[in-house]
């Protein structure tokens, strides 16, 4: 297939892209610590959680980008960015989806995501993040029947606040990285979910997050905590609308599963990637890191096609005996898009396992890197790892690379490391094109081939969806 | 059905058919014989539009319409099948599904609707029987991991049910052994009506033994030098290409 064929294959339009007309309070470009103290103050936080974030934003200062990852932007001016922003209508809160203003319930509409509750799919309950702020949680009733706690992560410092205090932080870090310091500091709202011992979760936990407002940075902050012998599966989308400066979005996100608990996350990340000539597009740098205790799991799965830049790396702590961490990952990129992504698997405890399997799909100009450790400590006696890195290139001006680390300090451990680059060949687009298929449909069925392993982790519904939005993605790849 | 006139084809720069002219009626079956690198196989890769195969000069029409004119998939939809002689694997897409797409992509030539997944698997099933492949087969990748029988009965199947007009085989009996060939031979037979043709490439007569053709033509130096019935092929066995090719020059 030409490069022609193949451009137009993979260049469909961003169908996220509208900005809804909402009218908005946004706090000024630039950050200091009045600024953390209005956000504290329009939260009414208790007074621990501004020293908490005052003490991240001081050693943020002293912190400096991180260079080394496999991608080239210009540097962000956080000058330029506003770290507050809040639809003027929720002001006082809505205390119920009706109250929740009916442009914003028009937007989650347009964007295929209905948060009346009668609309929603069965068994998902959504928690929608728009810009700063968390509009609307659905189904909290079936939830809290179940003993589950499922809310703005700002309400729950107010509702919640011991579990809030024993757990923020200690998964990553205040100072972790530059990054992780900055959302610490200036964090807006996220989802807050606990499940109690025992319990498994009666239907799947969403958050939506929109960006919507431009020149706003977005910093959700997102805390799971599985009691013991609890379960869990979870599920994250986010878009934003198309503008051309870069709008920055570093979230936290912290998993904790106690003794038996399973966790299981996924992301759906279709955030705006810029357009065809690699103008705008979000900067995602995300930090998300899971600790696992005795016998425990925690699975992330991931579906990565937008953002101009990506920056991420979930991770898991396999702190427990006998607990397991999986790490399920497709990333996309296309026309000049960049991704650094992958995983750390940390073995601590006695026969931990872990298992990774990353496709990567580079196409256009795009640059795609898979990043992954894997740290066998001296007492993870008879750990395990596996660890599986594809690559497809479609067309000859995309990059893939791969940068594996393997620590092992300990003699019984086992780590296997498979990986494989290949190309979208001209021979199988002929043979789907003999038999009647255009090259868009014939990419998009290689593609989605190729992922198939990763998808299969998904939850049913995202799945179907994830191989749409991998379409989209595609569009015009193919000339 | 089909009318190749005085084709011109080039690959690479190279020029592979140079003047080529053949005619093919419904309800024929013509074979194409000839010496290695005589342009067999480009045939059939230019018919069905491969990219990289230019065609220089000459026309090919296809059920009335320029076929030269339409894009690969274009002439796939219209009825012109291609069974590969290397059919190429697609690693993680199901055999079903990609039949179904296949399939599909026809009905909606057609202005028809999604074929209804049960309809589609009884008739994947009854004809993996009529090709000897285990239906197990079509939950594997695309040819993924198959021998090269089993690629060349997977290709066979395609054909078996996408009903083409016009069914080109690419020297589908090569690598076979003679079970399988019979195979092959039978579901090309069971194929055969007044309103369909096909075209087989072979280097052996022994195919014909079991697909008896209409017409049988040695292609060499990129053109028809003879053109016969089935008691060509037996010479072409007995005598081999060189006198033929002596001839011509």
């Amino acid at each position: 297939m030409s490069q022609e064929n193949i451009d137009h294959a993979i260049s469909r339009e961003y169908s996220a892209g509208f900005v809804s007309n909402i009218e908005s309070d946004t706090l000024p470009p630039g950050l200091d610590e009045d600024v953390i103290r209005f956000i504290s103050t329009q939260k009414k936080e208790p007074e621990w959680l501004l020293e908490w974030r005052l003490e991240a934003y001081r050693g943020w200062q002293n912190m400096a980008e991180p260079g080394w990852a496999h991608v080239h932007y210009p540097p962000i001016d956080l000058n330029g960015v506003s770290f507050y922003s809040s639809p003027k209508s929720m002001k006082d809160g809505p205390k119920s989806l009706d109250e929740v203003d009916p442009d914003l319930l028009a937007m989650y509409e347009k964007l295929g995501i209905p948060l009346h509750e009668q609309e929603m799919l069965a068994g998902v309950a959504v928690d929608a993040v728009f810009d700063s702020v968390s509009v609307a949680t659905t189904f909290r009733g079936k939830l809290a029947d179940a003993g589950v706690i499922f809310c703005p992560i700002s309400e729950a410092v107010h509702s919640h606040p011991e579990l809030v205090r024993k757990y923020l932080g200690t998964v990553v870090p205040r100072k972790d990285n530059y990054y992780a310091a900055l959302n610490s500091a200036v964090f807006s709202d996220g989802s807050f979910v606990y499940i109690p011992k025992g319990v498994r979760c009666p239907m799947e936990l969403s958050t939506y997050f929109r960006i919507n407002e431009a020149k706003t940075g977005q910093f959700e902050r997102t805390l799971i905590i599985a009691d013991e012998g609890s379960h869990v599966s979870y599920l994250e989308g986010c878009t934003a609308p198309m503008r051309d400066d870069n709008q920055l979005h570093a979230a936290v996100v912290e998993l904790v599963a106690l003794d038996g608990a399973q966790i299981k996350y996924s992301t759906v990340q279709n955030w705006y990637p810029g357009d065809a000539k690699g103008r705008g597009g979000i900067y995602n740098f995300v930090t998300k890191r899971g600790v696992a205790h005795r016998d425990s799991k925690i699975s992330w799965t991931q579906v990565e096609t937008g953002s101009a830049v990506t920056w991420k790396y979930p991770s898991c702590i396999l702190r427990g005996d006998n607990s397991v961490g999986e790490f399920y990952s497709v990333a996309l990129t296309n026309n000049f898009q960049q991704a650094d992504t992958g995983t750390k698997m940390i073995h601590l405890g006695k026969n931990t396992r872990s298992t990774i399997i990353s496709k990567g799909i580079s196409a256009g100009q795009s640059s795609n890197a898979y990043r992954g450790l894997v740290r066998m400590s001296p007492k993870a006696t008879g750990a395990r790892n596996y660890t599986q890195c594809d690559s497809l290139l479609i067309g000859d001006r995309c990059a893939a690379h791969t940068f594996p680390y393997i620590e092992s300090r300990n003699p019984s451990a086992v780590v296997e490391h498979e990986a494989t680059t290949s190309k979208v060949s001209d021979d199988q687009l002929y043979l789907c094109q003999q038999r009647g298929l255009n090259a868009e449909k014939a990419v998009s069925m290689i593609v989605n081939g190729f992922c198939k392993e990763v998808f299969k982790e998904l939850p049913m519904e995202f799945a179907v969806e994830a191989g749409k939005l991998l379409e989209v993605s595609l569009e015009g790849s193919v000339g | 059905m089909l009318i190749v006139e005085n084709l011109h084809a080039s690959v690479d720069g190279t020029d592979i058919l140079k003047g080529l002219s053949l005619t093919v009626n419904p309800g024929e079956v013509h074979a194409i014989m000839g010496p290695n690198g005589s342009g067999k196989s480009t045939l059939g890769h230019v018919l069905a539009g491969r990219p990289g195969y230019t065609v220089t000069a000459g026309s090919a029409t296809f059920l009335g319409q320029n076929l030269l004119d339409l894009e690969t998939e274009e002439r796939a939809r219209l009825g012109l099948f291609l069974a590969f002689q290397y059919p190429v694997e697609i690693p993680g897409v199901s055999n079903m599904e990609f039949l179904k797409a296949a399939v599909d992509a026809q009905r909606e030539q057609r202005g028809e609707k999604p074929i209804d997944a049960v309809t589609f698997m009884k008739n994947a099933r009854e004809n993996c029987k009529a090709v000897d492949l285990d239906p197990a087969f079509l939950k594997r990748g695309v040819n993924e991991g198959f021998s090269g029988g089993e690629k060349k009965r997977n290709e066979l199947l395609q054909m078996l049910l996408l009903q083409p007009r016009l069914g080109i085989l690419d020297e589908t009996d090569s690598g076979l052994d003679i079970d399988a060939l019979q195979v092959v031979a039978r579901g090309v037979n069971s194929m055969r009506s007044a309103d369909r043709a096909f075209v087989m490439v072979t280097h052996y007569q022994r195919l014909l033994d079991f697909i008896e053709p209409d017409f049988v033509h040695v292609l060499a130096g990129g053109r028809i030098v003879r053109s016969g019935d089935k008691s060509l092929a037996l010479e072409l066995e007995a005598r081999g290409y060189a006198w033929l090719e002596d001839e011509v020059a």
